[in-house]
Order: structure tokens, then C-alpha cells, then sequence
């Protein structure tokens, strides 16, 4: 179907044609004409932030809730400069978005024209992928091109720079149908040949380990259902990064937590003992890893993964498997079914007996308070009083993020999101309004700390404009409180600026916000506390206090191994010089 | 382009120690505005070495351009920057020509050398060894032509030098496989 329209309507028309409802945007002087053609139709609904950012992050938490491209519409200049933070995060954590920039008009771009910048110039490296439109005729291919690429291969944001007369002028119009993109096919099959490899090493491992990540979860739900089968058929423990949990359920036998920094003991030690690793959809980050030259010595190591760069990039791997994790997973659960594939029984109950022997430290443990709430205890009754109900969990950054991670437990893909790679403050509150768009009846509630959530916290505007009725649910400590747990650890405990001073009434500022406010102090009276936040039918500002000075624990201090981690009841200790666990290696890393 | 001296990274691991290695890439590109810019800001942004770089349009009614770039470090990072290249949507296709072997390379440099009396002729003496070819001459300098691998030119240069260089333009490496098949 071709039709006579302007850059506008075919913008407008394309997002209609892909399928899109919800979009987050901010207007401004180089994208009215797209906003004049979203208000004469009633299909795309644009959900207006207080703050680009806020928009970017909003798309991330509809795309990865959803499983949909995340869109965004936001001016140029300071518009494309602002939600630059929110596309680098997509980036990291390979999360689908379009981004729909306005750039002044062509005849202007590199005079310095009032609210210009180099948008394709600046987000080039926080993009998969970005476009100039430099014609009409360019643009309807651009538009249908931009959604294949973010939602193909290793998803990401694609960004596309339409100047404000392409926006006039008048074009012809064509769909979808007929996009065929010539040089991005990324492979989605794996090598069959190296999958029945994958199969003969598995039968063959005495301690192995499924260490799974993100990937399975942006590969979509048949993707967690094909590993559950997997694990089933196998009998293999199975740890998953902060990215990939819920892809596996918490309250599976197999279950060992997640590994890394703040993993369980359980989760790391069998990472760094075992004899096979068999890596889904996780890129071996730094937070996973610790140090590297001591990253599981003894075992051999198998990677799914549909991006080659992946592979080898900082872990030497002993098979590689490229693919879409669906895709791989579904052969490899196939080839094992038809060869009746079976596992060494008696090195496994060995193994799962020495599993037992670490889970047995119970890593997660915490000493309890009945005067002060613990902020692991804050979390735990969270979950206990969500998880019957149709809930996702959004989270800021720091040790609140890490807290969520440890004791909230997902038993489906898509229910949490977090910034992973970047770590970006700010993330949850928007993340949590993109998430209550695409799940209006849904509980959403975004776990935060008291300084992450004053990074956007204009958007509670947003949730208010778009009777939104998330959930902010604040452990507050008063302090950036993994920024004080570090300047314990590393700084001789000299708290330089992370002290949370002049912070505002919470309470007070939900209302001001035309929402609720809730505040709690005692352990006694957590439970009711959450159940009125649970049971108001609007945005609530839920300001729990919490433990100050509380660390999160378990840790693998920096430039240690897995077996190297500190538990809680050493590092609350008094006995214990707890600066002197990390190393001058490991203080220079981050 | 040796490691730098700072003490070692606390993540060291086993990639990365190995020796290293020179290796001449080719890519094949859609010629569409900042393809170049992609590639290059891959390259800075995240830490490899370009030893030289050319870009020219090889099929015009394709759009096609082939960069040819010779980089430096270990194996197991130069194959990461060819995924890296193979990641970026504008890109056809990545060869790594050392890799497969047999390949030519060649580069084309213009060298200016000032002199006068016995200079003159010396430099003359050496360009024909060389064959080099003059395509500017005064009563008091030269500019010679040459072409051929990077290592030919290098020893030109270093032999004019003496004589009175007075300036170099080389254009960097292309290069191509031999036989019949393409890249």
C-alpha cells in the first residue's frame, strides 16, 4: 500500500503500522509537525514525560515488560542530549527502542542553528544503529528499517534524526511488507553439528553449571520455557545474572540464585568449581566474572549467543554456539530427547551434595532487628505481600537494586527491570510508568534508594497526568548507600559527599504530587504499611526507613574470585578490619 | 605500538598476553554518510590500534566502499574487532586478509627530497632501483612517485632522508587477495 503524505504522517503511520500504541515523548520546536499529526488520529497514544530521559527509560520499561520495541518522540537539541543517558542504558542492556529525533531543517544542519546538535554524530556510540533522514523518499524505508534492526539480532536503540522540513514535504508512503534489509541477518539457527557437541560435553560433565543472562529473556518467553525444560531433563544446577532472573523460576529445586558481586555463596562457588559452564545469553561481565585470571580455572566453558562479538571477548570459551537463545535451546532440548541423552547420575548427586554443603552458609542471612527495619527485611515482606498478585518490580541503582535482586524472587521472564550494564540512578521511576502502560491492571512498583529516586523524580508528574497507580517503594538510609559501602570498604570510611542532606518529606512530596504518601519506621507495622500502599488505587511515595548503615552482602570485593566472597557475618564483625578485604588491585577497579 | 607500562589489570585473564600481531582488514561497506565515522569511532572507542587506513568507493551503482585498515594487538583482539566491524549494520562483510593468506598489499607515496649536484643524481640513482617514477621536478628537488608494500617504501624514505627529505604523502595500505574468487 503506497499513499500521498508528508514526513509526518509517515511517521505517525509507520509507528500505527508497526504495530505501535504507546510512545513517550516531550514536544518541542523541530518535531511539532510530527505532534500535530499524532493529535489528529486516536491509535498511537503519546504518554508525555516531565524530562526526556524520563521518555527513554519509560520505553525501556513498555519494551522489556512487553516484550515490544520501545518508542520515543523528543526534539532536537537538548531533547536528543537528554534522553542520550536512557539510549546508552538500552544499549547496555540490549533492549529494543526506536528513537524519533527532530532535527532543524536541512538547510540549517552545521550552522549552529538554535537547538542544534550533531544528534547522529553524538549517539553513534549509544546506539545499534542511527539515521539522518536526508529525503522524504528515504524515510518510510528508514522508519520500517529502524524497528527490524533494534528488534533483530542483539536487540538495541536505533535512533532516527528527521529534519523539520523532511517533516513538511510530501512523500509516498510505503508499509512494512516490503522491507528487506540488506546487509543485518543476524543467524538465529545454531550449528547442529556443534549443539550435538554441546550435548555429548553435558552427558559427560560431573559438575556443571548453567549460568544464564539477558538473552534468554530477550529471546522471549518460549525461550525461559525451553531452558526450564532443559534444566528438567538434565538435573543441572542453574544460576542466572541480575539481567536474566526470572527466566528460570525462584522456586525451582535447581535454583542456586544469582551469581556475581552480590550473588549467593552457592551461585559463585559453583561457578568457580564446576567442571562445565554452560553460559545462555550472558556476556560474561566484570560483575560476574570477578577476577578474571581466577574465573572458574577447571571447567570448560560452553556460550550461546547471537552476537559473535560476544564470544571470546573477555572469556576464552571452549564452544561457541551463535543463535537466538529460543532457537538454540529448542535443538539442543531436541538432540537430547532424540538420543536420549543421559546424564552421569552419580557425579551429579555428588555434586548437588557439595551445592548443599554451600547453601548451607545461607548467604543471604541478615542480622534481624525489631526495633529498626532491615532493608532486607523490608524487601522480604514485600514479597511475601506482592507475590500472589500480578506484579513487576522496577528498581534505581545501588544497594536497594541488590537488596531486590537477593531476596524479591521472580518466577517469570519479564517481571523485572533493572538497569544492569550501565547502572543508571534514575532508571526505575520512569522504567516503572513505561511498565504500567503496557499493564494497566497490574501492580507495579519500583523498588528504590532515597537518592536514585530524586534523580527523576519528576515523573511522578507523568504517573499522576495518566492516573498511573505505581508504587515508589523508597528504602531510605539516608545515604547513596553502595557509594558508602564502597568508601567503607576502600576510603577509610570517610563518607565524602554521599551523606543524603536536605532531603525533602517524601510524604509531603507524594502529595504535592497529588498522590499518597506513606511512612514507616517500625518493623511492627511494616506489613500494614505495605498493604496500604498495595491497596491505594493511585501513585504512592511509600518512604520506608531503614537500616543506615546496613552493607550488602555477600560481595566479592574487587579483584577477587568467586571463591574469595565475604559473607555478612564477616563483614559485620568488629573483630574484622573491613577496609582491609580489597587489595590495591582491586582498588583501582570499579 | 607496544603495551603500555602501567602495572598489569587487575582482570587480566589468558586473552590478551599473546604476542603481538599485524593483520590488514578488509571491509566491504554500504557508501552511506558517516559509515566512516562508525568505523573509526569503533576503533577509538573501544582501544584498538589503526595502523593505516584507506577508503575509497569500489562499485559505484552498489554504493559499495572498501576500507582496507591495518591494525595491530594480540589474535584473539584483532578477532574481536572484526566481530565488532561485522556488528555494525552498515557493514558486508569483514575479511581478515592476513588470515586467509596470500594477499597483496600495496601503497602509493609521494615523496618531495630537496638537493643539489652529486644529491641530485644519487636520489635519481636510487629512485630508478627503486622505480620510482619523478612527477615534479625544480633545479633544486624532486617529487618521486612510488609504489609498492608499506616495508618498500619505509626503506626509500629512510634512504632519501640523508640525501635532504623534505616532506612524505602516503595515501596508507589497500589491499586484495590473490586468485580468481573475491573476498
Amino acid at each position: 500500500m503506497s499513499k500521498q503524505m508528508t514526513g509526518a504522517e509517515m511517521v505517525v503511520t509507520a509507528l500505527k503500522d508497526q504495530g505501535v500504541e504507546t510512545i513517550f515523548g516531550y514536544p518541542g520546536g523541530a518535531v511539532l509537525p510530527i505532534y500535530d499529526a499524532l493529535f489528529q488520529q486516536d491509535f498511537v497514544q503519546h504518554v508525555l514525560v516531565r524530562h526526556e530521559q524520563g521518555a527513554a527509560h519509560a520505553a525501556e520499561g513498555y519494551a522489556r515488560s512487553s516484550g515490544k520495541v520501545g518508542v520515543l518522540l523528543v526534539t532536537s537539541g537538548p531533547g536528543a542530549t537528554n534522553a542520550i543517558t536512557g539510549l546508552a542504558d538500552a544499549l547496555m542492556d540490549s533492549i529494543p527502542l526506536v528513537c524519533i529525533t527532530g532535527q532543524v531543517p536541512t538547510h540549517l544542519i552545521g550552522s549552529d542553528a538554535f537547538q542544534e546538535c550533531d544528534t547522529v554524530g553524538i549517539t553513534r556510540h549509544c546506539t545499534k544503529h542511527n539515521y539522518l533522514v536526508r529525503s522524504i523518499e528515504d524515510l518510510p524505508r528508514i522508519l520500517h528499517e529502524a524497528f527490524y534492526v533494534a528488534s533483530h539480532g542483539r536487540p538495541g536503540p536505533v535512533v532516527i534524526d528527521i529534519p523539520k522540513d523532511i517533516q513538511f514535504a510530501a512523500g509516498l508512503y510505503t508499509g512494512p511488507q516490503n522491507i528487506q534489509h540488506k546487509t543485518y541477518q543476524p543467524q538465529v539457527k545454531g550449528d547442529l553439528a556443534r549443539i550435538r557437541e554441546a550435548v555429548a560435553m553435558m552427558a559427560a560433565a560431573k559438575r556443571p553449571v548453567f549460568y544464564t543472562g539477558g538473552g534468554v529473556i530477550n529471546s522471549g518467553p518460549e525461550a525461559s520455557a525451553l531452558l526450564r525444560e532443559l534444566v528438567q531433563l538434565t538435573g543441572f544446577p542453574i544460576t542466572s545474572t541480575l539481567m536474566g532472573l526470572g527466566s528460570y523460576p525462584a522456586s525451582g529445586e535447581n535454583w542456586l540464585g544469582m551469581l556475581g558481586m552480590h550473588g549467593t555463596y552457592e551461585a559463585n562457588h559453583a561457578m568457580h568449581d564446576c567442571d562445565l559452564m554452560i553460559a545462555v545469553g550472558a556476556r560474561f561481565d566484570d560483575r560476574i566474572t570477578g577476577r578474571l585470571d581466577a574465573f572458574s580455572p577447571g571447567s570448560k566453558k560452553i556460550h550461546i549467543d547471537i552476537d559473535p562479538s560476544s564470544i571470546n571477548k573477555t572469556v576464552k570459551v571452549d564452544l561457541s554456539i551463535i543463535g537466538d537463545c529460543a532457537h538454540v535451546l529448542e535443538d539442543l532440548v531436541r538432540i537430547w530427547r532424540t538420543q536420549a541423552a543421559q546424564v552421569d547420575k552419580p557425579a551429579l548427586a555428588q555434586w548437588w551434595k557439595q551445592i548443599d554443603v554451600w547453601r548451607a552458609r545461607k548467604s543471604l542471612a541478615y542480622r534481624p532487628s525489631t526495633t529498626t527495619i532491615k532493608p532486607q527485611y523490608a524487601i522480604q515482606r514485600l514479597y511475601e505481600l506482592t507475590k500472589n498478585r500480578d506484579t513487576y518490580i522496577t528498581t534505581e541503582v545501588g544497594q536497594h537494586q541488590m537488596w531486590a535482586a537477593q531476596h524479591y524472587h521472580f518466577e517469570e521472564p519479564n517481571r523485572w527491570m533493572t538497569s544492569g550494564g550501565l547502572g543508571t540512578m534514575g532508571y526505575g521511576l520512569p522504567a516503572a510508568v513505561g511498565v504500567q502502560m503496557a499493564h494497566p491492571k497490574a501492580l507495579v512498583i519500583d523498588i528504590a534508594g532515597e537518592a536514585s529516586i530524586l534523580m527523576n523524580m519528576q515523573e511522578m508528574s507523568t504517573a499522576l497526568q495518566y492516573r498511573l497507580p505505581v508504587k515508589i517503594f523508597i528504602l531510605n538510609n539516608e545515604y547513596m548507600g553502595m557509594v558508602r559501602q564502597w568508601q567503607q570498604l576502600l576510603h577509610g570510611a570517610r563518607y565524602s559527599s554521599s551523606y543524603s542532606e536536605a532531603l525533602p518529606d517524601f510524604v509531603k512530596l507524594a502529595e504535592a504530587y497529588g498522590g499518597h504518601g506513606i511512612r514507616c519506621s517500625d518493623p511492627a507495622k511494616l506489613d500494614d504499611a505495605i498493604m496500604e500502599m498495595i491497596e491505594t488505587p493511585k501513585a504512592v511515595i511509600f518512604d520506608c526507613l531503614v537500616e543506615k548503615e546496613e552493607n550488602c552482602f555477600p560481595m566479592i570485593p574487587s579483584g577477587k574470585a568467586h571463591n574469595e566472597m565475604i559473607l555478612a557475618e564477616l563483614g559485620d564483625d568488629a573483630g574484622v578490619e573491613i577496609g582491609s578485604i580489597i587489595d590495591e588491585r582491586g582498588k583501582l577497579l570499579v | 605500538m607496544n603495551a603500555p607500562a602501567t602495572p598489569p589489570s587487575p582482570y587480566s585473564s589468558a586473552l590478551g598476553k599473546s604476542n603481538i600481531e599485524r593483520h590488514t582488514l578488509s571491509v566491504l561497506v554500504d557508501n552511506e554518510p558517516g559509515v566512516l565515522a562508525r568505523v573509526v569511532g569503533l576503533f577509538s572507542g573501544r582501544g584498538y590500534n589503526i595502523e593505516s587506513l584507506t577508503v575509497a568507493e569500489v562499485a559505484h551503482g552498489e554504493h559499495l566502499s572498501r576500507i582496507t585498515i591495518v591494525t595491530s594487538g594480540p589474535p584473539e583482539a584483532i578477532e574481536q574487532v572484526g566481530h565488532q566491524l561485522e556488528r555494525l549494520v552498515p557493514v558486508h562483510a569483514v575479511t581478515d586478509l592476513t588470515l586467509t593468506g596470500k594477499s597483496l598489499e600495496r601503497e602509493l607515496a609521494m615523496i618531495k627530497v630537496r638537493g643539489r649536484g652529486e644529491d641530485r643524481s644519487e636520489a635519481l640513482r636510487l629512485a630508478e632501483a627503486f622505480r620510482a617514477r619523478v612527477i615534479d621536478a625544480s633545479t633544486e628537488s624532486f617529487v618521486f612517485e612510488l609504489t609498492g608494500a608499506a616495508d618498500k617504501i619505509d626503506s626509500f624514505v629512510e634512504l632519501m632522508r640523508p640525501i635532504g627529505l623534505v616532506e612524505v604523502s602516503r595515501t596508507g595500505v589497500a589491499a586484495i587477495s590473490r586468485g580468481p574468487a573475491p573476498i
